[in-house]
């Protein structure tokens, strides 16, 4: 459990003090990954399975492996070559792989709310690794993790959101992350990619690059889908990276001189980040992996009944 | 059912509401050989007639629904003519038009036909089947509307299907006109909907799902009232839900344009956030979508006002396999005709329409709009009546109604209003007492 929550479907319907609770935890995870035998027993004779009905290797691998260091077994199922295209429904695919008893079922899928959907219909807990355009709650929960760890605290910190808001998940789940701990959050990127009431869930919105990033403590920048240039919600990625990437000059010239840069990967080398950026002194894109392990690791731990207090103490996750 | 072939029978004491004859008192309804032989104060009651004591109830005209599917021929599973109609009966309803999208679609007389052949079995509702606009729904040719019109079609549509072309859409208009048909129009524009599943806004983008602006209703409305002011066609407009639309409404009729509009009462009732409130709930998705608060306010007012003819429930029966997946991939629509009078009854409650009107746009008004008969309690007229306690609460459980399908937003809520007798050219084909 997590606070009273048994799945983790939104960081929307999470508390300050849910997030908080599993990005301390995720502290302890993170020790465990620097030791020489990275393996603690805390899940064994528990199983995770990642269902996968979107292609993704960064989020399944993390899930999976997070799974195996804390010596759970995982299974991944993918979309592909399944039962899927035999014309399966998702709840039957879904009831069939509960009948496999796994504690925690791991979805990722094209629709929002499918997660809450198979939720509502299994016994075993769900986490979403992704619904549509909805949320990607452990996105949101490291990225939350990296600017804490870089900056300390969230409060009274600015981030500044760039890309195709309308479509990502990322931007929701760590909108609702980061403004519970104190942050603001600022959304930008052309008027088309910038979905209706974005300022009713509590961001500022910016079309202006410069002005988005002006002051900002963090910056995100999302990675542009090449499906949205037919849609059409920018003429080409050359008018994109123009107004809203991000290359070195902009970064020396807009940015504040200690403001960190994020991505969620994979990255579009000279579309929304140019590559002296993403790999310059800023970027803390590699970090953003490692800690997506320690927080799922700690999302696994905390849903399949172990508590912060007994990790630290009981399960040997100190040395 | 014996009882209910007396040659009379007394509906004693109920209010009367009756719009189209300016009836709102308590009256005694006397109904012989199936027709309203005298509505009035005192009447007396013959040794073998039939006595329904109305006492504290409403008695009205049965209700008429504009917007009905049935779903015969083709989706059996979902519901049938019978089902549908027994389903209308339980709701007051003694009258339903029947939209063509059937499999095969009804742009022919033979499906007609069968329809109505399927209605008389039945015997619980008077059917008036729509025909298509154009053949197979496509939005290509135009339908036989003499040979529809004929056989028994009331109107032509092709509901769930907007007619993209401006061009075909004003030929039907022109064509219709020569048998007097109105042409029944689902607007939306569907390029400017692309994937959208609910309504464009903060809900929409909060829960991650594609919007479906209420400017892509509204465009169409205002394109097709320009289109029956070129042709002078009959246009009725389907299933009202944004303010726009209600405002293009207004202003046509106000020039005096031949335009009608209905609206349904989830459009009247729900909003947006119900979707993020039942958590995805698809018995929540429809087409159109809800709206925000702001559009059911303005849709309230334009059935206050007359804008708005006609509530009719867009009943959509869909079996539970179309309905248990995810939001993105359910089906659209829900069930209506059993819930429709508490769901709309609590708006006179709530002080947005009187009680008179809430009853004319359940019968009059629909009855106009599509030139059907009933509609009224005016002696002579076949008895087709509505008595409902405006009082009595029950809970929606889904497995008690009479329709093939569940898919109802409103289950596991209680709701005050309730049909207790339907009367169907004299017969009761609908009783309920609480229990």
């Amino acid at each position: 459990m997590i606070g009273r929550h048994r799945h983790l479907l939104s960081l929307e319907a999470y508390s300050r003090e849910d997030i908080l609770q599993i990005l301390d935890l995720a502290v302890t995870m993170k020790e465990v990954l620097s030791r020489p035998v990275k393996k603690v027993p805390s899940l064994r004779g528990k199983s995770v399975v990642n269902l996968f009905f979107e292609t993704s290797t960064r989020t399944r691998s993390s899930f999976e492996i997070a799974a195996k260091i804390l010596s759970a077994d995982a299974l991944n199922w993918t979309a592909s070559g399944s039962s899927v295209s035999k014309g399966e429904t998702l709840l039957d695919t879904a009831r069939n792989l509960e009948a496999m008893r796994p504690d925690v079922l791991v979805v990722r899928h094209a629709a929002g709310g499918a997660p809450s959907f198979l939720a509502r219909h299994v016994a075993c807990s769900v986490v979403s690794a992704g619904d549509g355009a909805h949320e990607h709650p452990t996105q949101g929960l490291l990225d939350t993790f990296t600017l804490r760890e870089k900056l300390g605290t969230l409060e009274g910190k600015i981030v500044a959101i760039v890309g195709d808001i309308s479509h990502s998940r990322v931007a929701r789940s760590d909108l609702h992350a980061m403004t519970k701990l104190g942050a603001r959050v600022r959304f930008c990127g052309p008027p088309t990619m910038i979905p209706k009431g974005a300022e009713a869930l509590g961001a500022t919105v910016h079309h202006e690059l410069r002005e988005a990033v002006n002051g900002a403590d963090a910056v995100i920048m999302l990675r542009i889908q090449h499906e949205r240039i037919g849609d059409p919600l920018i003429p080409n990625t050359r008018e994109y990276s123009k107004f809203w990437g991000l290359n070195v000059r902009k970064t020396n010239e807009w940015l504040k001189p200690d403001a960190v840069i994020l991505h969620p990967g994979p990255i579009n080398r000279g579309v929304e980040l140019s590559s002296d950026v993403a790999d310059g002194p800023h970027s803390l894109i590699l970090d953003q992996v490692q800690n997506g392990v320690a927080v799922r690791m700690a999302v696994l731990y905390l849903l399949c009944g172990g508590s912060g207090e007994s990790a630290r103490a009981k399960e040997g996750l100190t040395p | 059912m014996s009882s209910s072939h007396s040659a009379v029978l007394v509906i004693q004491g109920g209010r009367v509401i009756d719009p189209a004859n300016g009836v709102d008192g308590v009256r005694s309804v006397v109904v012989r050989d199936g027709r309203i032989a005298e509505v009035s104060e005192r009447v007396e009651t013959p040794r073998d007639a039939r006595v329904l004591d109305a006492r504290g109830r409403w008695v009205t005209p049965g209700f008429v629904d504009l917007h009905v599917h049935l779903r015969e021929p083709g989706h059996e599973y979902k519901e049938t003519v019978e089902t549908g109609s027994r389903s209308a009966a339980a709701g007051g309803f003694t009258s339903v038009c029947a939209m063509p999208n059937t499999v095969p679609a009804n742009d022919n007389a033979s499906v007609t036909e069968l329809m109505l052949a399927r209605a008389a079995g039945a015997g619980l509702a008077r059917v008036y089947p729509l025909g298509c606009i154009t053949r197979g729904r496509k939005g290509e040719e135009l339908a036989e509307y003499g040979e529809l019109k004929a056989a028994g079609c009331v109107a032509v549509t092709d509901d769930g299907s907007p007619v993209a072309s401006a061009a075909v859409m004003r030929r039907a208009l022109e064509y219709a006109r020569a048998f007097g048909l109105p042409v029944a129009v689902h607007e939306e524009d569907l390029l400017l909907v692309g994937k959208g599943v609910m309504n464009e806004g903060a809900t929409a983008t909060r829960l991650g799902l594609n919007g479906n602006p209420a400017q892509a209703e509204e465009v169409m409305v205002v394109r097709d009232v320009a289109l029956a002011e070129l042709t002078g066609g009959r246009l009725h407009i389907c299933h009202l839900s944004a303010a726009g639309s209600v405002r293009a409404v207004r202003e046509a009729k106000r020039r005096g344009l031949p335009v009608t509009a209905e609206a349904s009462p989830h459009h009247l009732t729900l909003t947006e956030e119900d979707v993020a409130a039942s958590d995805y709930d698809t018995d929540m998705k429809m087409n159109p979508p809800l709206r925000s608060a702001a559009d059911v306010r303005a849709v309230q007012e334009g059935l206050a006002d007359g804008t708005i003819d006609a509530i009719a429930t867009d009943h959509a029966p869909h079996a539970v396999e179309d309905k248990k997946v995810e939001f993105d991939a359910a089906a659209n629509g829900i069930i209506g005709l059993e819930t429709a009078f508490p769901v709309v009854a609590e708006l006179c409650r709530r002080g947005v329409i009187s009680e008179k009107r809430l009853v004319e746009a359940l019968t009059s008004g629909p009855c106009r709009c599509f030139s059907l008969p009933g509609g009224t309690l005016s002696v002579g007229a076949p008895a087709d009546v509505a008595v409902v306690d405006p009082n009595a609460e029950w809970v929606v459980d889904p497995e008690r109604l009479h329709s093939r399908s569940r898919n109802t937003p409103w289950k596991g809520r209680r709701l005050r209003g309730r049909v207790t007798h339907t009367v169907l050219g004299g017969r009761v084909v609908h009783e309920w007492s609480p229990r």
